[in-house]
């Protein structure tokens, strides 16, 4: 263990907010991306499957976005 | 024999419908991966790794920023790849694993940059300066955007497709120019410790907590893109049968 303590560990020798803040950000990001995906993947299924249902399925518009 | 097998799968899993199954099927396989390797990759980076002798602590920024960095130019050079066997071919399910891949190595991209200007502070006393590392760097963020949005504004699948394709390729240009920026021009950003024609210029527990972080980014950009593209094929494909018993499949489920 290369660490004396956990607040040794949070603290970053003095660097907290670089190393923290370089690490949660990311951390947010990747959350952010997988939960913008999932609900896309939702909101696609359904809108695609209400449009089936309606039989309106030969003339909907292009779905936007990616 | 084993040729000719090989090539009629490719062009097999080159249909929407067929890459569609397989795709679901190997997406959770690299999200475990992904995972894993993240677990591990973290563990070195800051249980393993000793403290910097010049930087201190500050330097484990690195075990996100390089992997990153690396992966938001590789992500653009794999996109320009499928644009072109895209354009070549005139195959749907390469423009569309391009436009899968776009928001994950735009997301990559930002964090090079992010991690970068946190760590800037510190040791160069600046978050920001516009070397040609940093500013060809920030030019991909937009490519990525541009990309992003031209993909966005633009109805007709034909279209979308080309166009994002000729954007991506045009566009890829400027990867060798962030890769070598550090040697044609004098940077303040350090030139590479790690490059394929000479040894590392670090120790090796760094080495290897880059480099496992560096897989972590692999796995979980192909995982996150299969996931994306299995959307993308549902949507372009919506007028075909199959489509439409898998989104009846997915509403029971749900």
């Amino acid at each position: 263990m290369i660490w004396e303590s956990w607040n040794a560990f949070l603290e970053m020798g003095g660097a907290a907010q670089f190393v923290w803040g370089s690490y949660g950000v990311t951390v947010l990001l990747i959350v952010a991306e997988l939960v913008l995906l999932r609900s896309r993947r939702v909101h696609s299924t359904r809108r695609l499957s209400r449009l089936i249902r309606a039989g309106q399925g030969r003339k909907l518009p292009e779905v936007q976005g990616s | 024999m084993s040729t000719s097998e090989s090539r009629f799968n490719l062009y097999h899993y080159a249909a929407p419908q067929a890459f569609y199954p397989v795709a679901g099927k190997l997406a959770p396989v690299f999200a475990v991966i992904a995972l894993v390797l993240t677990t591990v990759g973290l563990w070195i980076s800051f249980f393993k790794a000793p403290t910097d002798a010049v930087q201190g602590e500050v330097y484990r920024i690195i075990f996100i920023h390089v992997p990153a960095a690396w992966m938001s130019m590789f992500v653009f050079l794999v996109m320009a790849f499928w644009s072109a066997i895209g354009l070549a071919m005139n195959t749907r399910l390469s423009a569309l694993m391009a436009q899968a891949l776009a928001p994950t190595g735009a997301m990559f991209c930002f964090v090079a940059l992010w991690t970068g200007a946190l760590w800037g502070r510190p040791t160069w006393g600046a978050y920001w300066v516009w070397d040609a590392r940093l500013t060809s760097q920030l030019l991909l963020l937009f490519l990525y955007l541009g990309y992003m949005a031209l993909v966005a504004a633009i109805d007709d699948p034909r279209r979308r497709d080309k166009a994002g394709a000729i954007l991506c390729l045009v566009g890829a240009v400027n990867v060798p120019i962030i890769y070598f920026s550090v040697k044609w021009w004098n940077t303040l950003h350090q030139g590479a410790s790690v490059s394929l024609t000479k040894a590392p210029s670090m120790a090796t527990i760094m080495l290897s907590g880059m480099l496992v972080m560096a897989f972590a980014a692999w796995a979980y950009t192909i995982a996150v893109a299969l996931y994306r593209v299995r959307v993308l094929i549902l949507e372009r494909e919506r007028h075909a049968d199959w489509v439409r018993g898998e989104l009846a499949r997915l509403g029971e489920a749900n």
